[in-house]
């Protein structure tokens, strides 16, 4: 094993090389083309075997990967936001097609406004496409996420594609220390691919994503994708244990971060939650008892797990870094699902923050946290809160007015 | 916990900066953050890197709001509100500026009580081919003022991160960071290790409620034309294109057609002239000029020429 500096987008290219994929079709997008150019430059240097072949698009590039794996070969394969979006028609395919690989996501917030900086909003536009999600929050989880994520894709009750999440910016171009496992205990870890007798093979004719007509076959293989998906919490929970005990790190499918005895959890997804363990650590000094709730696999939605995690806790407060225009925070909706009708149910509060990439400043982790208190101690549980400050809003009406926007009689938010 | 922005322009190598010190802490047996904040993607524009590292496991992340240490490779970026060099500074940060300015003026100027610590320009960085170096010359001033990284490390650092580089090249910057680093000896760990965290508890979140706009508001639309001559991009500008009036030909004002500002705009005289509130210094005009025209002199020389102060 090595230590070295890493950002998100050298440790997702770290994972595919260690987990010695084969072929990776490819389209550059802002923020996670670094991912691609050092695959490139490894296949180019001969350092990895394989092949990397550019598309004209997203969404040929999910065709060749689906295709690719479909003939039996390990795919690994990187986009993000409008890139996902794009190819969004062919998620929905290459999941029913139950062929496995791997895609990493670097999240960037969707246009419009067209902009750079993440939110999930992009991930989460594929919630139901039948990819596995797994969800980072360091640059060290990324490259293990990818190599947990082949065993996950690949595995016989499974065969479904893989999506592992890292944000943009705040993964993709920061370097932290990361622990590389070596090649020879990472492809044992990985193993080899076994396509089950689902490849082409020339002499050896079959047919892989055939149509049907009709509802009631429809819906078969429709279910069998979900029943599978299911199938992955457990799979998940195996998977993770094995990694343990060969690389001594531990990422459970929900992270638990100071919960015992805790009144209230923040819960959320990616990096920007190492931030609410930072406020955690801060709250605890200061007397209240707070913890983190992480849920890493968003799909399948591990809901035993959280409500074991969420035994005993008076208040949530969900954290979206995304939003559902005309509902709210995703996240949120999932867990009040999950936590519905259960006995002694916490209350729920929702905070929609991070959009594109805005910080979430420890002051705020520390208000959600009190507002969160108080709808414990009150009862009464207050509308979602959209972050945002005074100061933001008078940065954003100093723009308006560059931009000859005529706020008079508009807006209720004068001061 | 140590906090490090490096503020510079495209091209003066500030994610270069912040990798070298980034490693340099991380060899030294630090946890470490480092990350360049791109924006736009372009040589001239302001740019920040940024370096976290603690003895512990660094749990904050993104931006640093409440910085340690900020290293300024570029002083015109001071007075520029985009940059935002003065960004979350405290009594205690320390600035420390690349600058033939002396602090006296710095301080009067920025209104500052927080201790600044003024660097002459490095010879090194002031011709266009030494751009790159005021990257490599910020993190060694960034290691001495921090005062946890000794040279060999520092060194170690510049040759992980700039091995790739020419011999040459790889050579100059060992010297340049060395001679940076020998030269600040007075200042060695005038910045702390703190284990402070980056937010009180004491201090409210500041929210707003935020109601419904009507949609001729809230809708992303600028509605005044030319709003883009308020953005003054010739701050930009690292090498200024000169026209040399006298041997213009006054040809197809190439120059001003393929000039992707419209910065050069031709009176009625016929004679081209150059916006210089926003051309970006990016030399195509300098290129297209048939008869070779319009020469690239380094910014700080044309200020000078423009101010009267040296001879053109
Ligand atoms: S350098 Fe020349 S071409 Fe470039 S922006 Fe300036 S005037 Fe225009
Ligand atoms: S391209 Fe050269 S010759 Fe033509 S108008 Fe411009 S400066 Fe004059």
């Amino acid at each position: 094993m090595k230590r070295l500096l890493l950002t998100g987008n050298g440790a997702a290219a770290w994972g595919a090389r260690l987990a010695k994929a084969e072929y990776i079709p490819a389209f550059p997008i802002t923020p996670q083309t670094e991912i691609i150019e050092n695959l490139a430059a490894w296949i180019d240097s001969s350092e990895m075997p394989g092949r990397l072949v550019t598309l004209e698009s997203e969404h040929s590039m999910m065709t060749a990967a689906g295709g690719a794996a479909a003939a039996g070969v390990r795919v690994f394969s990187a986009t993000s936001s409008q890139g996902l979006l794009y190819a969004m028609e062919m998620l929905y395919t290459v999941a029913g097609w139950r062929v496995p690989f791997v895609l990493v996501n670097v999240s960037r917030a969707l246009s419009a406004p067209i902009t750079l900086e993440p939110d999930h909003n992009d991930v989460f536009a594929a919630r139901d496409s039948g990819f596995i999600q797994i969800h980072c929050s360091t640059c060290q989880e990324v490259v293990d996420a990818v190599l947990l994520a082949y065993r996950l894709a690949e595995h016989p009750d499974i065969r479904l594609p893989v999506m592992v999440n890292l944000d943009g910016f705040y993964l993709s171009f920061t370097r932290e220390p990361v622990t590389l496992p070596d090649q020879q205990g990472a492809a044992e870890f990985v193993g080899g691919f076994d396509p089950l007798g689902m490849a082409f093979r020339a002499g050896a004719p079959l047919s892989q994503a055939v149509a049907v007509l009709g509802g009631s076959q429809y819906s078969y293989f429709r279910y069998q994708q979900h029943l599978a998906s299911l199938q992955a919490l457990d799979v998940y929970d195996d998977l993770e244990r094995e990694f343990f005990g060969r690389f001594g790190r531990s990422h459970p499918a929900v992270e638990a971060y100071r919960t015992d005895e805790a009144e209230m959890v923040f819960l959320m997804t990616g990096s920007f939650a190492t931030k609410a363990g930072n406020a955690v650590d801060a709250l605890r000094e200061s007397g209240i008892r707070a913890g983190l709730v992480r849920p890493r696999l968003l799909r399948p939605f591990p809901v035993r797990r959280l409500r074991q995690v969420l035994r005993g806790v008076r208040g949530i407060a969900v954290i979206d870094q995304n939003l559902s225009v005309g509902k709210g925070g995703i996240l949120y909706t999932e867990l009040a699902s999950a936590l519905y009708g259960q006995e002694n149910a916490p209350v729920l509060l929702s905070f929609i923050g991070g959009l594109g990439g805005r910080d979430i400043s420890g002051e705020e982790f520390i208000g959600i946290a009190r507002v969160t208190i108080d709808a414990i101690r009150s009862g009464s549980v207050p509308e979602p809160r959209l972050l945002y400050t005074a100061d933001e809003l008078r940065h954003i009406r100093k723009l308006q007015a560059i931009a000859s926007v005529q706020q008079e009689n508009h807006c209720r938010n004068h001061e | 916990m140590y906090r490090i922005r490096f503020h510079g322009r495209g091209g003066q190598g500030m994610k270069t900066a912040g990798r070298i010190l980034g490693t340099s802490f991380f060899l030294e047996g630090f946890d470490v953050q480092d990350a360049p904040r791109y924006g736009a993607e372009r040589r001239g524009a302001p740019i920040f890197a940024y370096v976290r590292a603690s003895r512990s496991v660094i749990q904050e992340r993104g931006v640093i709001r409440r910085p340690s240490l900020v290293v300024v490779a570029d002083d015109t970026l001071a007075g520029l509100p985009e940059a935002d060099v003065l960004g979350g500074q405290s009594a205690d940060t320390v600035m420390a500026i690349l600058s033939d300015v002396p602090e006296g003026t710095w301080r009067s100027r920025l209104n500052l009580d927080s201790p600044i610590v003024c660097i002459p320009r490095p010879d090194a960085i002031k011709g266009y081919a030494g751009q790159a170096m005021a990257g490599v010359c910020c993190a060694a001033v960034a290691a001495r003022l921090c005062g946890s990284i000794p040279k060999s490390t520092l060194a170690r650092a510049v040759r992980e991160e700039l091995g790739f580089l020419a011999p040459s090249v790889l050579e100059r910057s060992l010297s340049e960071a060395s001679r940076m680093f020998d030269s600040l000896a007075p200042y060695e760990a005038v910045v702390r290790d703190r284990p402070d965290r980056e937010f009180s508890c004491d201090n409210p979140p500041g929210w707003v409620e935020l109601f419904h706009d009507a949609a001729a508001v809230a809708a992303p639309v600028i509605f005044g034309g030319l709003t883009s001559r308020l953005l003054k991009t010739g701050m930009w500008r690292t090498f200024r294109p000169v026209i040399d009036t006298a041997r213009c030909r006054r040809c197809w004002w190439l120059c001003s057609s393929f000039c992707p500002d419209s910065a050069i705009h031709v009176g009625d005289d016929g004679i081209p002239a150059i916006d210089y509130e926003h051309c970006k210094g990016c030399l195509v005009c300098v290129a297209r000029c048939p008869v070779h025209a319009i020469s690239a002199v380094p910014e700080s020389r044309g200020v000078r020429q423009e101010n009267g102060e040296e001879a053109v």
